[in-house]
């Protein structure tokens, strides 16, 4: 279920005086089952990118390739491909509209062609994978709180039975438990259902915490595409693109200046608590005393 | 008597039947006092439903108390029939930067506060030009503001509010669409507009690392103040803010994580100097 992207060019407004660059030569390979994250500022052509991918815009120039085939031939279905492709918005409270909860998750597979009956089969499936609690489910979703209207949406989307999720900031205006739980629940779909998820994200924590590859888009460009712990290592060229590394990452840095010898790639807290004790343990530092050995500095 | 202050506030988000009786009633707000200084910089934490928002409300006279008294710089919100007066006084700025922005450019956007209240037009554009040099945008003043990036959208809807120079301005999740540049930006604008002109900000956010430079931080929950504290006290307490749903910032957990493995570090670490000071002795 790959996707590949070769030579993709966006252009908003051609021949205009708004014309706008917004994609410049993209390629890129997604193959099945990873876990991505996509940063870059605002404007940077991240949506731009991730609505390509199930067909909602037309490249101006390259090509689209989804299993080998070019999403933009002739005869391709591209109403099939937008099902095994699903795009949650942000702000994907937005997108519900139905009387109930799960009426508003049957909308998609009921779409696909599948009774009311098979459809809620689905629904209460995906419900269920994303912790949205039975008892709610008759509840229209206006009254629903931030957290939980995030996670109907992402069912909505899920009871399609797509191949690829892909996220643009799911987790925008929530709190930190919510934020948390909901990203917890996508790695555990990720896992779950082995289907490749895209996410979206401002936040260099989470990234940092999820994602297993993460392309970095700015003015139009891929400029990095690499593990996380590459990305972050050129933190100082990402501030310059109006973005950060985790602060973890700061922290590592500053410390390795002042004489701990810590790695400087940690970009998660348990990373860097790991870390920073074996540096102190090393220095024989007089502020860590493993409680094992208890005592044994010679200083 | 602070600037904003509040005695036993509680607020009740009524339900209709179609029939326009009141079905339902759901507390936002209870038992809230509240007593914010003139020039102070106040951070409100919360979980999503805490009642942040609806309290935050209540700050400029969006919405007017159930119970108990709200005073805006000495007036109480439920006793002035003219709110449009206290509003002046009190300035809010939401969290969606598109929702607020009416003007086609930037500096008629930002001259629209000022020109309601009546401001004679030469004193309206010297309030713009100040404003605009408050939160560094001058010189995008002739641009239209949908060509803005979100931070650039947000610190217009803040110079739009200096403009009717308020002495306190609410700002409810001001930069939850940012992208961490926009972030710093409007954070960086806020803290100015504290230290140099001494206005009195209300912060509220899901950032933790946004209020470690407040003087005061309120934790809500289930309507009602549950903590208050400066921050290093606040973010002490890493184990009931969990319990609140909230977190701290990544610094602050670590040196909890370290503590917890036997580190020899105070608790409530908030920055990475402070980390690195802990540490590196």
């Amino acid at each position: 279920m790959s996707i590949e992207l070769k030579n993709v060019t966006y252009t908003y407004s051609p021949g205009t005086s708004y014309e706008i660059h917004a994609l410049k030569d993209i390629n890129l390979m997604i193959p099945d089952g990873q876990f991505i994250g996509v940063i870059g500022h605002t404007g940077s052509g991240k949506s731009t990118l991730i609505q390509h991918l199930n067909a909602l815009i037309q490249p101006t120039s390259g090509t689209i390739l989804y299993n080998g085939e070019d999403i933009w031939a002739e005869k391709y279905n591209r109403k099939a491909l937008r099902s095994e492709v699903g795009l949650v918005f942000q702000y994907p409270e937005h997108q519900l509209f139905e009387s109930d909860v799960l009426s508003d998750v049957c909308f998609g597979p009921m779409n696909q062609g599948l009774t009311r009956e098979e459809a809620e089969v689905e629904a209460r499936k995906a419900l269920q994978q994303v912790g949205f609690k039975e008892k709610n489910y008759g509840k229209s979703p206006f009254e629903l709180s931030g957290g939980q209207k995030k996670r109907v949406a992402i069912a909505g989307v899920l009871a399609m039975n797509p191949k690829i999720l892909i996220l643009d900031e799911p987790t925008a205006g929530l709190d930190p438990k919510g934020r948390d739980d909901i990203l917890d629940q996508i790695a555990e779909l990720h896992k779950l259902r082995g289907i490749t998820i895209i996410l979206v994200s401002h936040s260099m924590e989470d990234i940092a915490k999820y994602v297993e590859r993460l392309i970095v888009m700015n003015q139009g460009e891929a400029v990095f595409d690499d593990t996380p712990k590459a990305v972050f290592a050129h933190y100082q060229e990402l501030e310059f693109m109006g973005l950060a590394a985790p602060q973890i990452t700061y922290i590592m840095h500053a410390l390795k200046e002042h004489g701990l010898p810590v790695d400087e790639e940690a970009t998660t807290v348990e990373e860097a608590r790991g870390s920073i004790l074996s540096a102190l343990k090393e220095m024989h530092s007089p502020l860590f005393h493993e409680e094992v050995t208890g005592g044994q500095e010679n200083a | 008597m602070g600037i904003i202050k509040a005695f036993k506030l509680g607020f009740d988000y009524l339900k209709y039947d179609e029939d326009g009786n009141v079905q339902d009633t759901q507390r936002a707000v209870d038992d809230v006092n509240l007593d914010i200084e003139a020039g102070e910089f106040v951070a409100i934490l919360g979980h999503n439903g805490s009642g942040k928002s609806t309290l935050a409300k209540h700050l400029n006279a969006l919405l007017l108390p159930s119970e108990g008294t709200l005073w805006i710089d000495g007036t109480a919100t439920d006793e002035e029939p003219e709110l449009w007066k206290l509003r002046q006084k009190a300035g809010m700025v939401f969290q969606n930067p598109d929702n607020q922005i009416i003007g086609t450019v930037v500096e008629e956007d930002v001259g629209f506060g000022p020109e309601n209240m009546g401001v004679p037009t030469e004193k309206i554009w010297k309030r713009v030009d100040e404003s605009l040099q408050k939160v560094g945008m001058t010189a995008y003043r002739h641009h239209s503001p949908n060509k803005l990036s979100g931070g650039q959208k947000q610190r217009v809807a803040i110079a739009g509010i200096m403009a009717m120079r308020p002495k306190c301005i609410v700002l409810d999740e001001p930069t939850a669409m940012l992208d961490p540049n926009g972030r710093r930006e409007v954070l960086k604008a806020v803290r100015e507009l504290n230290q140099q002109e001494n206005v009195t900000v209300i912060l509220i956010t899901h950032y933790m690392e946004e209020v470690i430079h407040a003087d005061k931080v309120y934790v809500m929950d289930e309507g009602k103040i549950v903590m208050q504290g400066t921050p290093k006290e606040i973010f002490s307490q890493v184990d009931t803010l969990k319990k609140y749903r909230l977190d701290v910032p990544q610094v602050t957990l670590l040196a909890h994580e370290l503590r917890k493995s036997g580190v020899d570090i105070p608790e409530g670490i908030l920055t990475t100097e402070e980390l690195v000071s802990a540490l590196c002795r």
